[in-house]
């Protein structure tokens, strides 16, 4: 299954609701395609909801990174949202927990843009 | 494909279903390694995934065609120059969920193996 991207916005931040892999190729483009979307947009603060990742590889870990230093550079800013157990493992053994901005709700992220 | 026959394998040796899907994205990064930088996407190219279980381990041995690989050259992705960069984790991934990780060179080619002990026996309470 590919991933899937649904977009909101909620007081002023970009919400990406993303579902299904993020691997090589597909999910990973996906992934990067819609970030850069959004901030061709002028939209700066995003949030990656997901919640509904069923799996992510380390081209998918990459791919987070890349969305991270992106937005940071566009003068944004990019959180994480509902990491699943696999996702949080992955980025705690890689020592990325402490580089994403990491949220377990939805309200309380929004907040934290500034 | 490869990832859901590490899966089932690593099942049907008796690892615990925690163990399963770690043992099973170590192979899929092999072997996406193996296609990606070792044969570079070349279909004239093959890649061969044994895998073995025996009472001590299981042992899965993943073979590219490519020019080979030095280990000792991969950069350590914790570190702080690297910490951002948006690849080179794969190797790093294989040794975090593996017991032990070995290259071998094939002239031409790379043979990883990726060896999972299983778990001592609980002495009876």
């Amino acid at each position: 299954m590919s991933m899937k991207v649904a977009t909101r916005q909620v007081d002023g931040v970009t919400i990406l609701d993303l579902s299904g892999r993020i691997t090589l190729g597909e999910g990973s483009v996906t992934l990067r395609d819609a970030v850069h979307d959004v901030l061709a947009k002028g939209s700066k603060h995003i949030l990656l909801n997901l919640e509904n990742i069923s799996y992510i590889d380390s081209s998918g870990i990459g791919e987070l990174v890349s969305a991270f230093t992106s937005v940071k550079n566009a003068g944004g800013e990019l959180k994480l949202l509902n990491l699943t157990k696999k996702v949080h493992d992955l980025l705690q053994i890689t020592k990325l927990y402490t580089v994403f901005d990491i949220w377990d709700n939805e309200a309380s992220a929004v907040s934290a843009f500034k | 494909m490869v990832e859901k026959a590490a899966e089932e394998f690593a099942a049907r040796a008796g690892f615990d279903e925690d163990t399963v899907p770690n043992i099973a994205m170590a192979v899929r990064e092999a072997a996406v390694n193996a296609v990606l930088h070792g044969n570079a996407y070349n279909s004239a190219k093959r890649i061969t995934v044994t895998f073995e279980a025996n009472s001590d381990a299981l042992i899965v041995r993943i073979a590219d065609q490519g020019p080979g690989l030095d280990p000792s050259n991969l950069p350590d992705p914790l570190a702080p120059e690297n910490i951002l960069r948006g690849s080179g984790r794969g190797i790093f991934l294989i040794r975090a969920f593996m017991d032990e990780v070995h290259f071998r060179q094939l002239h031409p080619g790379t043979e990883l193996t990726l060896i999972k002990h299983r778990a001592p026996a609980q002495p009876p309470a």
